[in-house]
């Protein structure tokens, strides 16, 4: 097998008493989704806050594109291609949609320190951009102020900034939130696609969108992953059932 | 045109035609008054790039409109002296003529802007305010204890400085130099606020974790646009001082950086001409409003609850509306 592109060791964090995170270790590899299943508190999104930089772990380390970077920041793992969307959408909500996406292609570009040319006028960023909306179905709302969109078109709009980094693997904690069915349906089938351009690590709340999307899954109980599996053998497993899958009836 | 932008040519117009008018009138007051309300609106167009654009409320931009100001005071005191500045390791002389006396005001504010800057930036919300106004405070209290310069006193320069080609006595022309000042500092914070640091920047003040998870440093976006904030600041101060002939601890004071702020929210926070509205109106009632009452502040504090209240774009936003997300 190829080597991970990304790659925890033994990551611990713990809030006072609480150990949200308890010993994780977990890998993703190329053109593979790796969904992060498990109940809420579990501590996915600790998880991916560590992972993002966003927060330092108590002990171990996170490992991208073959090299060490626990000791580097958000902005440095971003740069380095680490493309994430949050659980709460995270956006710019006084600029309008296109500035957003351009935001992103910007960030991915690095040019930021030109203080006399328009951004909005800059061809090669607005062509990245509409890009990014056109793949999530926002090109109508480029204009709209993003205070103005639905809750579900912000999460749309996460992932097309995502989309603008071109990254190398893709964080996204709980991305199907509060889309309801049909747009559910939608992004499972985009990240369907997805996969093939950069790995996915997916916390997901939606179990249908799991299974049918999951190459492989790992499911967190109290900050510890209790078991790792495709699909079938996820569903197969007693631990998993007895813990997580057995109260909401998926198996 | 936006309304905004007809807005915006309307109160340039005004703002000269007032003074030239004046000065056919016969009226050097007015023009005195409308070159304070340049030089004090370009300080705080200063501001209005973290302020307004980055979101950082600095209560310490008169350290920059003070340096400012010494430096031309410094400068101009040695020459009217024939006092070198120094002698050792290399001779530095005094100097009369405006655009050096600007150079070295600008990159003196700009230095000590980033030593300011990389400090308080660490900082965010009321901390901000607080280490910006603790730096303010150091500045104004050096300057009141230190004697060479004037101390307490302040500074006299008894002739106002030079400008190739131009009498900057007469007070029409000294007006078209700050004129054209605030101008220039308009224009660059216009463009500015359209480029890709500014939108970056603007970024960083309604979601800083946005701006870092796409890969870019919120810090050094920042500190970049309070060095830029404070040079422009620095180079009102060096006009101000020109304009009065005369530099003081004051220029330091935390009332100066309140002032500038008060512009700000006045003229509408993040607006373009947000700081030229503000610093006219409060000018204005100055002028007006000080001849009846010593105690005109009080009105002014009455208007800025208003504005705060029911006007939350200013008086710009009044005027022109909601700000358009620029195309
Ligand atoms: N910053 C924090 N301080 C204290 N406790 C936290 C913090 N963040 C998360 N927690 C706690 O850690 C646990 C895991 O939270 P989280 O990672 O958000 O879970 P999940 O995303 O799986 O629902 C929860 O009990 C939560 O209350
Ligand atoms: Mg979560």
């Amino acid at each position: 097998m190829t080597d991970p592109i990304l790659r925890t060791k033994g990551l611990t964090k713990s809030f006072g008493a609480l150990k949200a995170c308890n010993d994780v270790s977990l890998d993703l590899f190329p053109g593979e989704i790796h969904a992060l299943i498990g109940p809420n508190g579990a501590g996915k999104s600790t998880l991916i806050k560590q992972i993002a930089g966003n927060m330092a772990p108590d002990s171990g380390e996170v490992w991208f594109d073959g090299s060490d970077v626990t000791h580097l920041d958000t902005v440095g793992r971003a740069r380095r291609g680490l493309g994430r969307t949050f659980q709460i959408s995270s956006l710019a909500m006084e600029y309008t949609v296109l500035q957003n996406v351009v935001l992103g292609a910007l960030g991915r570009d690095g040019g930021v320190m030109r203080f006399f040319k328009p951004v909005m006028k800059d061809k090669r960023l607005l062509e990245e951009a509409h890009a990014a909306l056109d793949r999530v179905g926002l090109t109508e709302q480029a204009a709209t102020r993003t205070a103005d969109l639905s809750h579900g078109q912000r999460r749309q709009l996460e992932v097309a900034v995502a989309l603008t980094l071109k990254p190398k693997a893709f964080l996204m904690d709980e991305p199907m939130a509060g889309l309801g069915v049909e747009g559910s349906r939608n992004l499972t089938g985009f990240l369907d696609t997805l996969r093939h351009e950069a790995p996915i690590l997916l916390v997901e709340h939606d179990m249908d969108a799991v299974f049918a999307l999951a190459d492989r899954i790992s499911v967190l109980v109290y900050g510890e992953i209790i078991a790792t599996g495709t699909g079938d053998e996820i569903r197969a497993n007693r631990d998993v059932r007895t813990a997580y899958l057995g109260e909401e009836d998926v198996a | 045109m936006t309304r905004e932008a007809l807005l915006n040519t309307a109160i340039m117009a005004l703002l000269a035609a007032v003074p030239i008018i004046a000065h056919f009138t016969g009226n050097p007051f007015t023009i005195t008054l409308a070159t304070k309300v340049a030089i004090l609106a370009m300080a705080a167009v200063g501001l209005n790039i973290v302020l307004g654009l980055g979101g950082l409320v600095s209560f310490g931009h008169a350290v920059f409109f003070g340096i400012g100001g010494y430096s031309m005071g410094i400068l101009a005191h040695h020459a009217q002296l024939f006092i070198p500045i120094m002698e050792a390791p290399f001779l530095i002389d005094g100097t009369k003529s405006m655009p050096i006396i600007w150079l070295v005001a600008v990159i003196t504010s700009a230095l000590v802007a980033l030593v300011i800057g990389a400090l308080a930036i660490r900082t965010s919300g009321v901390y901000f305010i607080m280490i910006t106004l603790a730096f303010g405070q150091m500045f104004y209290y050096f300057a009141i204890s230190w004697p060479a310069y004037g101390g307490e006193d302040g500074l006299p320069i008894y002739v106002r400085n030079s400008f190739p080609g131009l009498n900057t006595l007469d007070p029409i022309q000294f007006f078209a130099i700050t004129y054209v000042a605030l101008g220039a500092a308009l224009f660059l914070s216009a463009r500015l606020a359209r480029s890709r640091f500014g939108l970056a920047l603007g970024a960083t003040r309604q979601n800083a974790e946005r701006v870092e998870t796409v890969g870019v440093d919120a810090y050094r976006l920042r500190l970049v646009a309070f060095v830029i904030s404070g040079a422009i600041t620095g180079f009102a101060g060096a006009l101000f001082a020109d304009l009065n002939r005369f530099v003081a601890p004051t220029m330091f004071s935390w009332q100066m950086s309140g002032e500038f702020i008060v512009f700000i929210i006045l003229g509408g926070i993040g607006r373009l001409f947000g700081p030229v509205v503000g610093a006219g109106l409060f000018i204005l009632l100055e002028h007006f409003l000080g001849g009846v009452s010593d105690y005109w502040l009080i009105y002014v504090g009455a208007i800025l609850l208003a504005v705060v209240l029911f006007a939350r774009g200013g008086l710009i936003g009044a005027l022109a509306g909601r700000e358009v997300a620029h195309d």
